[in-house]
């Protein structure tokens, strides 16, 4: 076994022995010399999980966090340098556990925090002007598509993730009703927002982002939801900087 | 214009590690603050406010880019996404200078988020060189290796630190940034003295010099073993070992490197006061 393989296994594996060969000043074994490894890497990547997730940790609580941080740091040591993606499956892994069950929209509640790390680190774009859209006839603008900026991001859940976000991040917020909730999250400056968006916006704003035209995306969502009115999605979109060309 | 080394441009005065809540700060007055390092993992988004921030402190500042995340010293190859990053941020903010680590970080695809020791034999010499070659050549740069926190020794080891590090330099034409306060804390883990280091040390290959504070535990034994935190003020001792290094090595780049528990802006820029008077002195005696 390489240095390299005995050092990770151990480092992840407190049970473990210290690999052999490792040494104090004097060429006494290394003892618990080792333990500043094991140390650093879990404390700086259960640091990181807090940091990624405010929310997940606030509601399950700082001893519980940091337990789950624990299982999930060793069974998914990060699979790159850069630390700004690091949780990419800790939605996942907290939907599977069973200790968990009965708190079924932790996963939807990471999976936001994820989506607003992502957005933040996206990449800049130029918005459209929204004269350009002004300036069309409306049967000319429903055969266009709409294009997005990269921190513009989407998200359905069957749960209230968006109360439930705003509950924990926001001083007065109101107290989450049951319910599903779709949510648009744009970044108009440097910090991205997300946002409540009415019935139907979500089926009209995937739709557009499938490459469907205006008039393709209105029919898809106002055959699920008659009531649909374009306007407030556009609204919003425009409001968040979040378009950045229209073609035919 | 401020006077340069011959292995980095930046200039010969205290710099600091960047942290994002500086930013207005910084940018309002930066006081004795000439130049300032950025870590090159947490600028390899796509966009957004890092970016930004780091395009508007280019305009004003030197910047160092120090990587944390190559794994030079590692088994394995680099990692080719990782490098195209690298050369990606490089080519676009050409800092002043840039630096990595005698360690490893990734083994087998996972990345450990920690600085890991290697032993220092004719075997990762070859390696260690290997990979320093392949970025320099990928960079069309020098780059400068930094000197490790030992917290202990490996038995295989035939190269003392500071005959490793010059035999590097000496094959690849790389230069070192030495980190006194690792120095001292390796000094302090493994039992020797911190000036035995310094001395043994090739100086005239320093590029950049590193400044940091550290935390205090004991081993099995009840000996001291200090722990490189980046948390604290810099301990006396180590700003006595700054002296003496400087005494020897002339004014070089220093840094103040405060990475978790970071203070407020005036907190961290009394530190780099402190390493501007250091090099003030070394220059007045030369």
């Amino acid at each position: 076994m390489s240095r390299e393989e005995q050092f990770t296994r151990a480092i992840l594996d407190a049970r473990l022995p210290v690999p052999e060969g490792l040494l104090d000043g004097v060429a006494r074994p290394a003892g618990r010399r080792f333990s500043v490894y094991r140390n650093n890497v879990a404390v700086s990547l259960t640091e990181a999980l807090h940091q990624g997730f405010p929310v997940i940790a606030k509601l399950l609580g700082q001893q519980n966090m940091d337990g789950l941080a624990a299982m999930y740091l060793r069974a998914h040591p990060p699979s790159s340098p850069l630390m700004m993606h690091y949780g990419a499956g800790f939605p996942e892994f907290l939907e599977n556990l069973e200790q968990l069950s009965h708190l079924g929209y932790l996963g939807d509640v990471a999976r936001l925090e994820l989506a607003l790390r992502c957005s933040y680190h996206a990449g800049d774009a130029t918005p459209l002007d929204p004269a350009r859209l002004s300036a069309m006839a409306p049967q000319d603008l429903m055969r266009c598509r709409l294009h997005f900026a990269p921190a513009m991001g989407l998200m359905r859940s069957d749960w209230p993730i968006f109360s439930i976000w705003r509950y924990n991040t926001e001083p007065n917020a109101p107290k989450p009703q049951a319910g599903a909730e779709d949510l648009l999250i744009t970044r108009p400056d440097f910090d991205p927002i997300p946002q409540l968006l009415p019935k139907g916006s979500a089926v009209w704003i995937a739709a557009l982002q499938a490459g469907e035209t205006l008039g393709d995306a209105t029919d898809a969502a106002t055959n699920e939801f008659p009531d649909f009115d374009l306007s407030a999605p556009l609204a919003l979109l425009i409001e968040g900087l979040a378009l950045t060309d229209l073609s035919q | 214009m401020p006077a340069r080394s011959e292995h980095s441009h930046l200039p010969n005065a205290a710099g600091v590690g960047y942290k994002p809540q500086h930013f207005q700060s910084i940018m309002e007055n930066a006081g004795t603050v000439e130049w300032l390092e950025i870590h090159a993992e947490n600028y390899m988004g796509d966009g957004g406010r890092p970016l930004a921030q780091l395009r508007h402190l280019s305009e004003r500042f030197p910047i160092s880019v120090h990587g944390v995340g190559l794994s030079i010293g590692g088994e394995g190859p680099l990692d080719p996404d990782h490098l195209a990053r690298l050369k990606h941020l490089v080519d676009w903010l050409k800092p002043a200078s840039f630096s990595e680590h005698l360690a490893w970080s990734t083994h087998d695809t996972h990345f450990y988020n920690d600085l890991l020791p290697l032993p220092y034999t004719d075997s990762t010499l070859t390696r260690v060189c290997d990979h320093i070659n392949q970025v320099q050549d990928l960079l069309g740069r020098q780059m400068l290796l930094e000197n490790p926190s030992s917290y202990l020794a490996f038995a295989e080891s035939t190269w003392a630190e500071p005959a490793f590090l010059n035999e590097i330099a000496k094959r690849t034409g790389c230069g070192l940034l030495l980190d006194v306060n690792n120095v001292f804390v390796s000094a302090t883990n493994l039992g020797y003295r911190p000036q035995e280091y310094i001395d043994a040390y090739p100086i005239d290959l320093v590029g950049e010099i590193h400044l940091g504070g550290h935390d205090e535990d004991e081993d099995d034994h009840g000996r001291p073993l200090l722990i490189d935190s980046h948390g604290a003020e810099v301990v006396d001792p180590v700003w006595s070992l700054l002296a003496y290094t400087l005494v020897r090595s002339g004014p070089k780049p220093t840094l103040v490197e405060w990475d978790t528990d970071v203070p407020d802006w005036p907190v961290l820029e009394a530190e780099a006061a402190r390493a501007a008077s250091a090099l003030h002195a070394v220059k007045v005696a030369a």
